[in-house]
């Protein structure tokens, strides 16, 4: 007879529940699957009229490139968009989740969200679970009260800033920002540095690469440029492209039932057992 | 007698206790021989530069290093010369423990000694000297006992010229343009955009100030006091130390809480 609890509810806070369960199964060999992490180059920058985002495309899982045209600026709301770096699944989720409290928050309301707003939930959450969901944010938007940009670190604190880069590639990226960075930059000053910002980390960082996303936050609209860039095409692709000039080719149409040819024979007492 | 032979022993053992607590290195130029020595051997720096940033450009080599020295995390010397001319042909620049940077230049001053007492019109050029250090240091590491340095090695000779790099654990090779610690992170990027064949002076000096600027904007060991030396066929010159302008009025710097009070 199993003693029986009362089952509580949570008291809130963190929940480690399945942490005994995860050291169990480490004791008895099992390895944990590596994360897919986003060894990444992500930066944002404020520019005369609002805020410019890029990421690179490249998802590493160890030394592989598991993915090599990956979205990484996830969308919030529609004048905010988030660059995520750090642990995939984390990035996803938690902007993911965001995303929805916003939306919430915003039929409640009956107003636009505002940057601060999907900070602050971004932070309590992370800083929740102290350190352990490893996404590192590149927050952007522009709201009522003007442009606004952030970064998140895993462990939940924040800073505001004129430019911000993030990911293994961010020392490459800050390098292109801190020697060419002006305020009051045009929209196609903004795009072209926040282009070149990328592709130092793409060529500089072995944790980024492939291609270069942007996108433009300004009052009232976004536009999200998918693969802007394209710097590192196949070098070299079949000229005569891919073509399958043999279709199927029909070489019989007559029909042999096999219940004729094969004699089955019931043997008393070799039934099928069940 | 036997008084005389405990007393003799007593002597062996304070002989011996002496040679292990003292123990004193032979000095061959490469370090300690003993077994026993393992607490002689490198195991932390101490005294540390950072990085060393340097060029090939038109007429030469252009190379700058600021001139702190940390001690740990205080920043302790505020005058220290990382870069030195070596002989007539070489500029050496090196980031890591000061002390085994001196130590360095004390076996690069007997080398070009001995060279000299030759006496041939001949001189040990900057690939001799790239080749010496990549030896030594090498050598170093399989005794587990580092020099614990980056170095850089510039030079012109007969109109070549040379710019090489050899690390703590004797890694070594040839570019044009190399840079030691955070530089490889925040200066190589803008070098590899940049960099060009046929800079003028100026240009490689304003290049050279815009990586150390980066620099000195997130490495947390960098001093705002550099130096910028010059290699050609004609000699080194060592600039005076000078301090770059920053620009820290950035809007959001000045007010970051603008339209979200109570945040950070």
């Amino acid at each position: 007879m199993s003693q029986s609890y009362v089952d509580l509810p949570p008291k809130g806070g963190f929940s480690f529940d399945l942490c005994k369960r995860n050291d169990m199964l480490t004791q008895k060999g099992l390895k944990a699957p590596s994360f897919l992490k986003t060894g990444t180059t992500i930066v944002g920058l404020i520019f005369k009229d609002g805020v410019i985002l890029g990421a690179d495309t490249r998802a590493t899982e160890g030394p592989i490139v598991a993915d090599k045209n990956c979205e990484k600026i996830h969308y919030m709301a529609p004048n905010i968009y988030c660059c995520g770096a750090g642990t995939a699944a984390d990035t996803e989720a938690v902007t993911d989740m965001v995303s929805s409290q916003l939306r919430l928050h915003r039929y409640q309301t009956g107003r636009d969200s505002r940057v601060i707003t999907a900070l602050t939930l971004l932070k309590k959450h992370l800083f929740g679970y102290q350190g352990h969901v490893s996404a590192a944010l590149v927050l952007g938007g522009v709201d009522i009260t003007g442009p606004h940009l952030h970064t998140i670190y895993p462990h939940g604190s924040t800073d505001t800033l004129p430019f911000a880069t993030m990911g293994s590639g961010s020392l490459a990226a800050m390098s292109v920002f801190e020697a060419k960075y002006k305020e009051g930059l045009t929209r196609d000053e903004g795009i072209k540095l926040v282009a070149e910002a990328i592709c130092s980390g793409i060529f500089n960082d072995l944790g980024s690469g492939s291609n270069v996303d942007i996108c433009v936050i300004t009052k009232g609209h976004k536009e999200y440029l998918r693969n802007y860039m394209e710097p590192n095409p196949r070098t070299y692709v079949s000229s005569k492209g891919y073509s399958f000039t043999k279709k199927t080719e029909v070489l019989l149409t007559k029909i042999t039932p096999l219940s004729e040819r094969v004699e089955i024979v019931e043997v008393a007492g070799e039934a099928m057992e069940e | 007698m036997t008084m005389e032979l405990w007393l003799e022993q007593e002597e062996e053992a304070d002989r011996e206790t002496f040679e292990m607590t003292f123990m004193i290195p032979i000095e061959n130029g490469h370090g300690v021989k003993n077994a026993e020595a393992d607490s002689q051997r490198t195991l932390y720096p101490y005294v540390t530069g950072t990085s060393v940033v340097a060029i090939k450009y038109k007429d030469g080599i252009l190379m700058a290093s600021d001139m702190g020295g940390s001690y740990g995390s205080t920043l302790r010397y505020k005058n220290i010369e990382r870069m030195k001319a070596i002989g007539k042909h070489s500029l050496l620049g090196a980031s890591g423990e000061i002390s085994d940077f001196q130590e360095i230049l004390r076996y690069l001053d007997e080398l070009m000694l001995n060279d000299n007492m030759w006496d041939d019109g001949n001189s040990l050029g900057p690939k001799e000297v790239h080749n010496y250090l990549t030896r030594v240091m090498y050598n170093r590491r399989n005794k587990f006992n580092p020099l614990w340095n980056t170095l850089v090695l510039g030079g012109v000779k007969n109109g070549e010229k040379y710019l090489g790099m050899v690390s703590m654990i004797g890694v070594s090779f040839e570019d044009n343009h190399v840079a030691t610690g955070f530089g490889n992170h925040l200066a190589r990027p803008i070098l590899r955009d940049e960099w060009r064949e046929d800079l003028s002076f100026e240009e490689g000096v304003k290049l050279l100030e815009k990586c150390m600027r980066v620099l000195l904007y997130r490495d947390r060991s960098a001093i705002n006091k550099l130096q910028i030396a010059k290699m050609t066929e004609e000699g080194v010159t060592v600039s005076e130390p000078y301090s770059l302008k920053t620009f820290w009025d950035f809007k959001a710097f000045t007010n970051p809480t603008v339209g979200a009070e109570g945040s950070w």
